[in-house]
């Protein structure tokens, strides 16, 4: 049967079940395909942080949303067009977030009375009307699924669980997605267990056939390719990113990778990830705890290796100290903290910006460092390389802020040419024994040897002098050294100069970094919207939405947070307005507020989630009304 | 300036390519006591116990035939974990209990470094214990210097996890509620490779001890009974004083017979239920007395010699424990890259970063 082809120019589909029911596999997969096809998409998977919470209930629902389109897009969507629900608990869920007239396509089999009293259904409401609203498709998924795969050597149990592949093929067929992917991905997932292999790519099969031969579907939807920037494209989430860019940067900076790491969600999969890539040279370590994980990467980087440490919050505040420590003997360290919501536990598999504070200011003393957040999961990239940039040309840490939604979120990224990337090790040099005696000789040390704290004078970097290099031969450590020379000193003034030596330090690569680029097309705004690190996308779309009506608003993203670029403050003044929003209760407007003496408008949501592009305009054009 | 890059291939043309670095090189001219020794005035109360272990160490370096700069030197806080100030080689002067965690990277990714940790009780037992076990379970290639002093010295004075119950210190003014920990029981516990225990005022044991854990290639853990004459004078006084120490001391050596008392008058054979007691030779007979041996592989038979320590120290042993052949940690860790590299080729990163789900624009 020839059904009818309608253009659509974006799509927001939400994947929604159990947690056992593969939401996130099917999710991946139609991303991968959409990724293929060429359109632009961005993802938001949403999981319970309960490995297997209990069977039918609200708290164990898993959900995935990919919003694609044939232009560039900033987010993931606010309100889906599409929810497939493989049982009431799913539905009921998400329900909320619906627009009227979407399609829901519903997996009957589960909505039994049983499951349905469950999640407080006193009736079906696949059958009692109250979706009429919407574009139901009660469609018996588990039942139809368990019968194409008669005949096969499966269990009963084995084939129900196909049932995710069935409402994948269902979809791909529904919005023309290429099959071919996940064939292969299906043949080399299950390669060692054939029986599986084929009830999965008949199930995938037996879905695409549905949509096509019945009549449920009365039309097939298209969705063109995007118009990109040309180049080799693929789909990558945060982690990925982030891991790849370790990799990448450490190459670059010719250095050993050293990772030193403990298991945390949401950061894991930057540990799973490096350890597949030891032919690369990179040592992972997963470490007894955080602390041992941060100080393992801080040995490493004192032996001349690119320490890495991965965290999120409660991992950040067990490695306060050594991070202090890094600050203290000046040693380039990179530590990623993958944001989630908080305090304490918080909600493990849920977004956040609310580390920002502890991460500038979170540790005894005075005790500055370089604190850079990524804007978007490819973003990832890039910011590791900076980070590593930074670090080892000044021999500082530096605190990378990605959070759970960049984390786990996926987009397409050009894969960049390996010739694109900066030359790290042009930045940096370790310490030579000739030279810096030299220096110390001229600097008059008597007698004349090596100082480990005599700085360069353009960067205040002091010489990373690696064991193994004769005759720099020294000790640091946490207590206070003497200026220069090193050894430990108790001397007020020498402390004093100590403390303003290491903030100028991380002051002055506000001169090394790009300054604050502000988009503002037409140069009339009054308004400034201010933010950082994964809003990025909420508030693009956001002011997108507000230019439309013709409005005009200026938007800018910070991606170093510090130090911040130097013209900051003359942005800031550029502005009548300033909002800045923030998945937190307004930390960078602290500081906007006591760096710059500006009055920014602080706007706050901590849901767990990413800003809604809608909720965002609405907020924008009041402020532009009051402007 | 040594060469660190011969782990990152420069697979495709950007960055430094750099020759191998693995094994610790020899030491290309003679060094002594001296060489070992900073420029730093050494800080430590008058009598103090650390002095003495300070000087064995400074001039048992030299027989290591590692050149200087080879030699790292990692410590934690408290009055011992000042000693890298004093030697003249690399050094770090870490945080409280962390040294082995620091020390852990440092010696997985450089097989070319002599790295030793300086801790004490309370940096290696209490705040610390947690790295110290997990270290020691790896068999990190380093060497660990507890010096146990029974007290905290640096804090002036509060009662520290190798305290025996009931002391008075400042902060137990009613005596202290806790068991101690045995040290060298924990270690074991743990499975460490090397396992010994000496003496701060025994300078040819302890340095021979030094000699013993700088030729084993794993973790090396040595508990060195050290007085601090200012907090807890006279804690190991029974095992240094003339008179009671032939009493008390047992000295074990591989492959010897456990004599301990009077012209060897005593020995050690194994209870019914497992446990070691100190028999008189005379009366009972040369038969199944003990005759040590540290490379038994299973750590019961030295946990049983642990166990006759005692706060009272009735026998304590001193000497190697235990010393098996396990692989050392870094040693595994880079022979599961050469693996990765020889299974799967040197790593390709423009491959890596294109992955095998790509799509081309324009
Ligand atoms: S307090 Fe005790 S351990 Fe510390 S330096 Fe003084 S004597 Fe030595």
């Amino acid at each position: 049967m020839t059904k009818q082809v309608q253009q659509l120019d974006r799509v927001i589909i939400r994947f929604a079940g159990d947690s056992g029911d593969g939401m996130q596999l099917t999710g991946d997969r139609f991303t991968q395909e959409t990724a293929t096809f060429g359109n632009d998409l961005s993802t938001l998977p949403n999981f319970p942080a309960e490995i297997r919470a209990p069977a039918g209930t609200l708290p164990g629902v898993s959900s995935f949303q990919l919003h694609f389109a044939d232009h560039d897009i900033l987010t993931p969507g606010d309100a889906p067009d599409v929810l497939v629900a493989m049982n009431p608990a799913a539905l009921k869920a998400n329900l909320a977030d619906l627009p009227r007239g979407a399609d829901i396509i519903a997996n009957t089999d589960e909505f039994t009375k049983r499951n349905l009293l469950k999640v407080g259904f006193e009736a079906n409401p696949l059958e009692d009307g109250s979706l009429s609203g919407y574009q139901l498709h009660a469609i018996p998924i588990t039942s139809i699924t368990v019968k194409a795969l008669e005949g096969l050597a499966v269990s009963k149990k084995d084939a129900e669980r196909a049932k995710n592949m069935f409402a994948l093929g269902m979809l791909c067929w529904l919005y023309n997605r290429p099959a071919e992917g996940t064939l292969r991905f299906l043949e080399s997932k299950f390669g060692s267990r054939p029986e599986i292999m084929k009830a999965n790519i008949t199930a995938f099969q037996a879905g695409w056939n549905y949509g096509e031969t019945t009549e449920e579907f009365s039309v097939q939807y298209e969705v063109k390719p995007a118009a990109l920037p040309p180049g080799l494209y693929r789909n990558i989430t945060g982690n990925t990113a982030l891991a790849y860019g370790l990799v990448s940067a450490a190459h670059l900076a010719g250095l050993p990778l050293f990772l030193g790491s403990y298991p945390i969600t949401p950061a894991s999969d930057i540990l799973h990830e490096l350890s597949k890539l030891k032919r690369f040279g990179v040592r992972t370590f997963q470490a007894e705890d955080e602390i041992g994980g941060v100080g393992a990467a801080l040995g490493a980087s004192f032996g001349g290796s690119l320490g890495v440490t991965t965290t999120s919050g409660p991992g950040m505040a067990l490695k306060a100290e050594t991070i202090g420590l890094a600050v203290a003997v000046e040693l380039p360290l990179v530590v990623c903290d993958i944001q989630r919501a908080g305090p304490s536990t918080g909600m493990p598999t849920k977004t956040e910006q609310g580390d920002l504070l502890m991460a500038l200011y979170g540790r005894n003393g005075e005790s500055p460092l370089v604190v850079l957040a990524p804007a978007t999961p490819g973003d990832c990239f890039d910011t590791a390389i900076e980070a590593t940039r930074i670090a080892v040309k000044y021999r500082t840490p530096v605190i990378i802020l990605s959070d759970g939604y960049l984390a786990n979120g996926s987009e397409p990224w050009r894969v960049p040419e390996l010739a694109e990337l900066p030359d790290v090790s042009a930045e940096f040099s370790f310490a030579a024994p000739d030279e810096l005696n030299a220096a110390a000789v001229e600097a008059g040390a008597s007698p004349p040897g090596f100082m480990p704290f005599q700085r360069d004078p353009a960067t205040l970097a002091r010489p990373w002098a690696v064991p193994g290099t004769p005759g720099l031969e020294h000790r640091i450590g946490g207590i206070e050294k003497a200026d220069g020379i090193g050894t430990i000193s108790y001397d007020p003034d020498n402390h004093d100069r100590m403390v303003r030596l290491r903030q100028a330090k991380i002051d002055g690569i506000a001169a090394d970094i790009p300054p604050l680029e502000v988009d503002d097309p037409d140069g009339n705004a009054r308004v400034l919207v201010l933010g950082w690190g994964s809003t990025y996308g909420s508030i693009g779309a956001a002011v997108r939405r507000v230019r439309l009506t013709g409005a005009s608003v200026a938007h800018a993203h910070l991606r170093h947070l510090s130090p911040f670029p130097a013209n900051l403050g003359e942005v800031l003044k550029r502005y009548d307005k300033v909002l800045v929003p923030e998945i937190n209760l307004g930390q960078l407007a602290l500081i906007l507020r006591g760096r710059y003496l500006v009055d920014v408008i602080s706007y706050n949501r901590v849901r767990g989630l990413p800003f809604r592009a809608a909720e965002l305009s609405r907020v924008i054009q009041d402020v532009i009304t009051n402007a | 300036m040594p060469d660190l890059a011969s782990t990152v291939p420069a697979a495709n043309g950007h960055g430094r390519r750099r020759a191998a670095l693995t094994l610790v090189p020899h030491a290309t001219e003679h060094l002594a006591t001296r060489d070992f020794k900073s420029d730093q005035e050494v800080r430590w109360c008058p009598g103090c116990g650390d002095y003495a272990i300070l000087a064995a160490f400074q001039s048992f370096l030299p027989d290591l035939d590692v050149p200087r700069e080879n030699v790292v030197v990692i410590s934690g806080i408290g009055c011992s974990s000042r000693l890298p100030y004093y030697v003249n080689s690399y050094g770090m002067h870490s945080i409280h209990g962390r040294a082995p965690a620091i020390a852990t990277g440092l010696a997985s990714s450089r097989q070319d470094l002599s790295v030793w940790v300086i801790t004490g009780d309370g940096d290696a037992l209490s705040i610390g214990g947690n790295h110290l076990i997990h270290a020691l379970r790896r068999n990190v290639n380093i060497k660990i210097m507890l010096f146990n002093n029974r007290i905290y010295g640096l804090t002036k004075g509060q009662y520290s996890p190798t305290s025996e119950q009931g002391k008075i210190t400042k902060s137990s003014p009613m005596g202290s509620l806790e068991r101690p920990f045995n040290p060298l029981s924990l270690a074991l516990g743990a499975e460490a490779s090397f396992v010994a225990r000496t003496i701060d005022s025994d300078r040819k044991h302890l340095t021979s001890v030094l000699a013993a854990a700088a030729d084993h290639r794993g973790a090396a853990f040595i508990e060195i009974y050290q007085n601090c004459p200012i907090f807890n004078d006279d804690a190991f006084a029974p095992l240094t004083e003339p008179g009671s120490r032939e009493q008390r001391v047992v000295r074990l050596e591989h492959g010897q017979p456990i004599r301990f008392g009077p012209d060897g008058s005593r020995g050690l054979r194994f209870g019914p239920l497992g446990a070691l007691e100190a028999v008189d030779v005379a009366e009972s007979g040369e038969d199944g007395l003990l005759v040590h041996d540290a490379h038994v592989t299973d750590p019961s038979y030295a946990f049983a010699l642990s166990r006759l320590d005692s706060a009272d120290f009735v026998h304590t042993p001193i000497g190697i424990f235990r010393q098996v052949s396990r692989p050392s940690y870094d040693d595994s860790m880079a022979a599961q890259l050469d693996d990765a590299r020889t299974e799967q080729g040197p790593g390709d990163l423009a491959a890596l970063l294109a992955g095998s789900d790509t799509w081309r624009v324009g």
